[in-house]
């Protein structure tokens, strides 16, 4: 065997190339900075960071889903919100039985039932994903233009169908006990809810991270997203797993849906197709099917949201139109354009 | 030998608008390997991926042993015992070099002497075992595409032009690596453009035009018969002499 | 003669050409066949929707694009209109240059978002104008000094499209011909010439050519089709009749909101309508509008019965309440997609074809 075959290949990566390949982690702390120079005083910009932070956190646990979705099936679920409306109406609906665990002052006893009412909903939204993807999904596999119309139909049905079982009216809910309130750090104010958030968004990223990297399951979904067919001739049954992520996806975004909910404190059917707005423009900044640039979509999204809700309200959703228009202009396939074998 | 490990019976596919198999009629003996030469656009690939069940035949049959397999799932296929090599060797450029050779062994944790053999068979694969596979070069990932092939015994492996595009020093290191697997039972249906290595390795042959198989034979009578070579030389070896 | 005016595509069917001539008659005689407010307003809306359901199925029957945009450029055109008449009063000038104004708005943002976003896939172009149409709903909602936020516009037309306004003293058919009528009219004829012009152009060799890139993007290229221009130029043109049905509805109900053009349930509106009448063929904009459209006025009150007579079970009568008629829609449009996408009028036609028509 000739050394010419052995020698390796990987060159020396300059510091230019680390630079531009870590860009879009950087652009997270690039636009803080920026948000601390156009705000001007700190005590606003960390309540608006925490809160930015925690909005981008939630929206990345509804978006994570969807995007893997895409990126292993090519399906894109335009009913995706679906899971978000249902998962926090279940959820406050668990929540309003256990009264007697929210109203008292006790950590544990708040905590118990708002995780209590967060399985609660992940389990009947990924039950639902289960009866969605056999019922709705499946018979279109690799028609976009069906696929689109079935999805939507799917989401029309599933807002009447929560008219039906919880009535026509909004549902109110106050945040359990301690969950309520701020923090008071120096002259900044930090709801103890929204570090809540970012605390169960963090753990989630980590652990969908780490199943991706170091599980076999996870290997199967990225190999999948790259090359579905040469998994499929190795001898896996990509449906199979396919029907995994993707009920494993809506169980997220119910969760989503019940953190979400107690965010606002305030639930409608038409919630989730709301939110599908801000999720749909994390999933193009990031990238169809990549989980770290949807992370940092969620993350940009989040915070711009906050500073120009802050600086200047009326544009606050057109700035992340204009953030999604410069990124596509810039990488026109997203931050992590996800590599297609085909 | 006497029942051919696989059988394809008036095969014919389609795919989307156009017909590219028109009835292929094909055996491959069990044991040693199967040359299956042709020009490009003759179908060879699409016979692979036809047995694999990667494009459904709109006509005929494949058998694989005693089993109808086509109309079978790709995976179901390939827990029968069939390994695929791609032509784009489906290497998950994603993945480490490891990773790629863990999802390859299907069936459970890697044989570790099996594992030794391979290394030596390809010493990239020790080499580079924890680097990104989206980092090796071209004959390196043809190496690792083989290896994940063969991580597990297999009946049939399916090898679609391993060396297209690579240097000297490495199709020889290829075709002894094939030569070394024909050793260990395992039966290859090998699409190749190269003649000189087709024929070093291949004991039979069959050639492809317009999505036929128009001639069948052992490999030696090919070699032999300079009429025959002529014959077919026009259709498919003409680039290659 | 007819069969030119139709641009050569006649409804091939029957049964299609009885609803179909059905549905023009009433339109046309509405004033005097079904006298009363509600009946004209619900003839109008049929109208308006029309050309506006039509518009749509060029983009997602024709060109295989779907977009959530619709309704924006039916709004850019309302609120073009609506804007010009508020800013300067009641007048025909400012009626025509307002219209034309929001027909030219309309076509520039479409030819930015398609030339932005059809690049890539459908699926992104359908993501895009998602984003993009919710945005330009809240920043309309927004901007409440020149849009009048939630609110919209209250605004005068020209004194003759009002019922101040008599044209004859007497009545015709036991109906009083006053400016509503003539307003009526005006959509009436206006639409009924959108609608032609659009035959017009699903039946040119641009037409056909759209079908070839739907069916075959790839092949469509590989001929030397430029792809992109001809998808762009689809969702422009698209994008600009939209522009003037919002027009003609701002005009017919001399108000123009959020709620009326730009509303996420109209775009869902028009998804349904289009689906149901058929995908990829105008009549079913007819058939899927005036179907629909009748359904919301009148189905809930049907429902309404069902709902009585089941009030003794209990989720079964919640099914069936009137204000449920979207589900049983939401249900028929799945099952459409599925079974046939084609439409009602693609069913229509096949059994015609079946039988030897």
């Amino acid at each position: 065997m000739s050394d010419t075959s052995i020698r390796p290949k990987m060159e020396r990566e300059t510091l230019r190339d680390l630079l531009i390949r870590k860009l879009p982690v950087l652009l997270v702390p690039l636009l803080a900075i920026a948000g601390l120079l156009a705000i001007g005083n700190p005590a606003s910009w960390v309540t608006l960071t925490a809160a930015g932070l925690a909005m981008g956190m939630m929206i990345f646990i509804m978006a994570s889903g969807l995007t893997v979705v895409f990126g292993l099936m090519d399906v894109i679920n335009f009913g995706h919100g679906a899971f978000v409306t249902v998962g926090a109406f279940v959820g406050f609906t668990v929540l309003a039985w256990l009264g007697g665990w929210t109203a008292p002052p006790s950590v544990m006893m708040n905590l118990a039932a708002v995780l209590i009412a967060i399985l609660a909903a992940m389990v009947v939204t990924g039950l639902l994903g289960y009866a969605f993807e056999r019922v709705i999904v499946m018979p279109v596999y690799g028609q976009h233009l069906k696929q689109i119309l079935v999805t939507m139909g799917g989401l029309i049905i599933a807002q009447q169908m929560i008219h039906v079982i919880w009535g026509p009216d909004e549902i109110h809910l106050s945040r359990p006990e301690t969950l309520q309130g701020a923090l008071v750090i120096g002259e900044a104010a930090i709801e103890k809810y929204r570090l809540l958030a970012v605390s169960i968004g963090l753990v989630l990223f980590l652990g969908m991270r780490h199943v991706l990297k170091h599980t076999r399951v996870g290997l199967l979904v990225r190999a999948g997203v790259e090359n579905g067919e040469m998994v499929e001739a190795l001898g896996y049954r990509i449906r199979r797993l396919f029907l995994l992520v993707f009920m494993t996806g809506s169980a997220l975004a119910g969760l989503g849906g019940v953190m979400w909910g107690l965010y606002q404190e305030t639930i409608t059917a038409h919630m989730g197709s709301d939110i599908m707005v801000m999720v749909f423009i994390v999933v193009i900044i990031g990238g169809l099917g990549s989980v770290e640039g949807c992370f940092i979509g969620a993350l940009l999204v989040g915070l711009l949201a906050n500073y120009t809700a802050f600086l200047a309200p009326k544009v606050a959703l057109i700035s992340t139109i204009g953030l999604m228009v410069v990124i596509l202009m810039w990488r026109p396939q997203g931050l992590y354009p996800v590599v297609k074998a085909k | 030998m006497t029942e051919p490990l696989l059988t394809l019976a008036g095969v014919h596919t389609h795919i989307g608008p156009y017909h590219i198999l028109q009835g292929v009629d094909l055996e491959v003996p069990e044991g040693g390997v199967t040359v299956l030469l042709g020009r490009n656009g003759a179908g060879k690939t699409t016979t692979l991926r036809t047995i694999m069940g990667l494009w459904r035949p709109s006509q005929g049959e494949v058998r694989f042993g005693d089993h109808l397999v086509s109309g079978l799932a790709t995976p179901d296929i390939a827990r029968r015992g069939i390994a695929f090599v791609p032509e784009d060797m489906g290497i998950f450029t994603d993945l480490t070099v490891a990773e790629n050779m863990l999802l390859a062994a299907a069936r459970g944790p890697m044989d570790a002497k099996r594992l030794d053999w391979i290394k030596q068979l390809f010493p990239p694969i020790g080499t580079f075992w924890n680097s990104s596979a989206g980092t090796l070069s071209g004959g390196q990932k043809q190496m690792l595409s083989v290896a994940r092939a063969i991580i597990e015994p297999r009946r049939l492996i399916l090898i679609d032009e391993p060396t297209k595009g690579l240097a000297p020093s490495i199709i020889r290191a290829m075709t002894d690596a094939l030569r070394q697997l024909k050793e260990t039972d395992t039966t290859i249906l090998l699409v190749e453009q190269n003649f000189a290595m087709a024929s070093s390795i291949g004991d039979t042959v069959a050639v492809m035009d317009d999505g036929r198989i128009i001639h069948a034979g052992a490999m030696r009578a090919l070699m032999d018969d300079a009429g025959l070579q002529e014959k077919l030389m026009g259709l498919s070896l003409e680039a290659h002499q | 003669m007819l069969t030119r005016l139709l641009s050569g595509d006649t409804p091939r069917s029957g049964i299609l050409t009885v609803f179909l001539l059905l549905i023009l008659i009433s339109l046309a005689f509405a004033p005097f066949l079904f006298p009363g407010t509600k009946s004209l307003e619900t003839a109008a809306r049929i109208c308006i929707f029309i050309v506006l359901v039509a518009s749509y199925d060029l983009l997602l029957g024709y060109a295989g694009i779907v977009s959530f945009a619709h309704t924006m450029f039916f709004g850019i055109g309302a609120y073009g209109t609506a804007l010009a008449l508020s800013a300067t009063g009641a007048g025909y000038f400012p009626l025509v240059w307002g219209t034309v104004a929001g027909a030219i708005v309309a076509a520039i943002f479409a030819l930015a978002i398609g030339l932005f976003s059809l690049r890539v896939k459908a699926i992104f172009f359908a993501m895009v104008t998602l984003a993009v149409a919710s945005a330009f709903a809240v920043l309309v909602s927004q901007l409440s000094w020149l849009t009048g936020g939630e609110d919209g516009l209250n605004y005068r037309i020209p004194r003759e499209l009002t019922p101040a306004f008599k044209l004859i003293g007497g009545k015709v058919f036991g109906v009083t011909v006053n400016g509503k009528v003539l307003a009526y009219y005006l959509v009436f004829v206006a639409s009924l010439v959108l609608f032609l012009i659009m035959l017009r152009i699903v039946n040119s060799p641009f037409g056909s050519t759209l079908k070839a890139v739907r069916d075959n993007a790839f092949r469509a290229e590989a001929i030397g089709y430029r792809v992109v221009w001809y998808r762009t130029t689809a969702t422009v043109l698209s994008a600009v009749m939209a522009a003037l049905a919002g027009s003609l509805l701002a005009i017919w109900l001399r108000y123009t909101g959020p709620a009326t053009t730009l509303s996420m349930e109209i775009m869902i509106d028009i998804l349904l309508m289009v689906v149901i009448g058929g995908m990829g063929t105008l009549y079913g904009a007819v058939l899927g509008v005036t179907l629909f459209i009748l359904a919301q006025t009148y189905l809930q009150d049907f429902m309404g019965v069902a709902a009585e007579a089941t009030s003794s079970v209990p989720l079964v009568s919640a099914l069936v309440a009137p204000e449920r008629w979207l589900l049983w829609l939401g249900v028929l449009f799945v099952l459409s997609v599925y079974f046939f996408p084609t439409g009602i009028v693609g069913r229509l036609r096949e059994r015609a074809r079946a039988s030897g028509r």
